[in-house]
């Protein structure tokens, strides 16, 4: 449980990017009947997702978010330092995707580039990185990018996973400033659960092969996938968050010195409102206090947290604090309590 | 307990008509899947503070079974 204490470092602005293409859950697929189909929809919140287009990578929807960014929030390239990118879904196993987006978007040469290999927890570890930097006094605004395309992750006949996740991407500019006060971090790593959340195939230590490509009956319910697909044990994800997510809450508040009710807003990582529903009883907190997207967006993996703060906050950040907690692939877990003096959001962009 | 844990197994499910007692094979019922599962350990979590494992729930048979698993992680 490492913890982090951070001072005079926040986020200036956040602008977003999602396809165009929305899924309708309900009509999804005809390859389960309506009726399983409705059973799993109304259970896990997710009504709709937003599918990039074939050749669309989680690149190019930070690219759009970071463009508006620019044009909106009048921030200089110039002054960017240091990027980085976090996602499992990149354009290529090498070079790093950050260094491409480095050139696509104009940023000059002196810029540090950093590719951070993180699912559900990985904005709040991509945060405490880019903080950790910008203490240093030498770099002078930071970029933050986060976009998944998880959308090509899953197999359509696992349930279990068909219907959970989506597309987007975003973009966050770090700098300093006093007004930013402290901020409280608690991050957490547990490799034991490496299978809970896996795809297996396409790395070094199981090569893609014709075999990898083969889909297979995996379950006593028929689900079907291949070792290309990402798989996820339901069951014991839910009990890794029972046992360590509430926890973790109150850790990073303990150490920032606040309780629960001086929290104006808490964003968690929005896997599905069955999770999420479970968090807000759990800690007793205000529904009010904690926006979703899960119903209109799904599960983005490390997205569903920047992502919410741009669809839902905007105009309402002004002088507020904030907890975030992502959880998830590894396992790895993550909250963090920071101070908004007024973060500009744009607008979503339609990609 | 068991008269309790009777009647939440069966408001966390929803079976409204459904006879169901201690023998009752749980992963029988007409709908049980994946997400009756999740639901259960929320609800046990819930009421009695006991994490179960996937591995071990897959061993509990009957409603009984998950009671005594209950009792046996209280302890």
């Amino acid at each position: 449980m490492a913890t982090l204490v951070f001072k005079n470092v926040g986020i200036h602005s956040m602008a977003a990017a999602v396809p165009r293409k929305i899924i309708d859950n309900y009509r999804y697929t005809d390859y389960f009947s309506e009726e399983e189909v409705k059973q799993v929809v109304d259970k896990t919140g997710v009504y709709q997702r937003r599918f990039a287009e074939p050749g669309t990578c989680s690149s190019d929807l930070c690219f759009a978010a970071a463009n508006k960014l620019f044009e909106d929030q009048n921030v200089k390239k110039e002054e960017i330092d240091l990027l980085v990118f976090i996602s499992q879904t990149p354009d290529y196993r090498m070079p790093a995707t950050s260094v491409i987006l480095q050139e696509r978007l104009g940023l000059g040469n002196g810029t540090i580039t950093l590719d951070l290999n993180l699912g559900c927890s990985g904005f709040i570890f991509g945060l405490s990185v880019v903080y950790s930097l910008m203490e240093r006094k030498s770099l002078r605004k930071a970029l933050l990018l986060d976009g998944e395309t998880r959308s090509r992750v899953y197999s359509p006949k696992d349930r279990k996973t068909a219907f959970l996740f989506g597309d987007a991407g975003v973009a966050a500019v770090i700098e300093r400033g006093s007004k930013y006060g402290s901020s409280f971090f608690s991050l957490n790593s547990d490799g034991s659960k490496e299978d809970l959340i896996k795809i297996k195939a396409g790395g070094y230590r199981y090569p893609s092969s014709a075999d990898t490509m083969r889909e297979k009956v995996i379950d006593e319910y028929g689900n079907i996938r291949s070792d290309e697909h990402g798989y996820m044990d339901g069951g014991d994800v839910f009990n890794f968050v029972i046992k360590e997510v509430p926890q973790d809450i109150k850790r990073v508040l303990e150490l920032s010195g606040k309780s629960l009710t001086q929290i104006d807003y808490f964003i968690f990582h929005q896997a599905n409102s069955f999770i999420n529903n479970y968090l807000i009883n759990k800690l007793k907190i205000d529904p009010d206090k904690t926006p979703s997207t899960v119903g209109r967006f799904g599960n983005t993996s490390s997205v569903s947290i920047p992502l919410t703060i741009v669809s839902e906050l905007k105009g309402r950040l002004k002088s507020k604090n904030l907890l975030l907690s992502g959880f998830g692939v590894g396992m790895t877990w993550a909250s963090c309590q920071i101070y908004s003096p007024e973060c500009h959001l744009s607008d979503i962009v339609e990609y | 307990m068991e008269d309790r844990f009777l009647e939440l197994f069966r408001d966390t499910l929803e079976l409204d008509g459904s006879q169901i007692d201690l023998n009752t094979k749980f992963r029988d019922l007409e709908n049980w899947d994946s997400l009756s599962f999740l639901s259960i350990l929320a609800m046990i979590d819930e009421e009695y503070d006991v994490i179960i494992e996937g591995n071990d729930f897959k061993n509990l048979i009957t409603i009984n079974d998950l009671i005594n698993e209950i009792k046996k992680r209280q302890k």
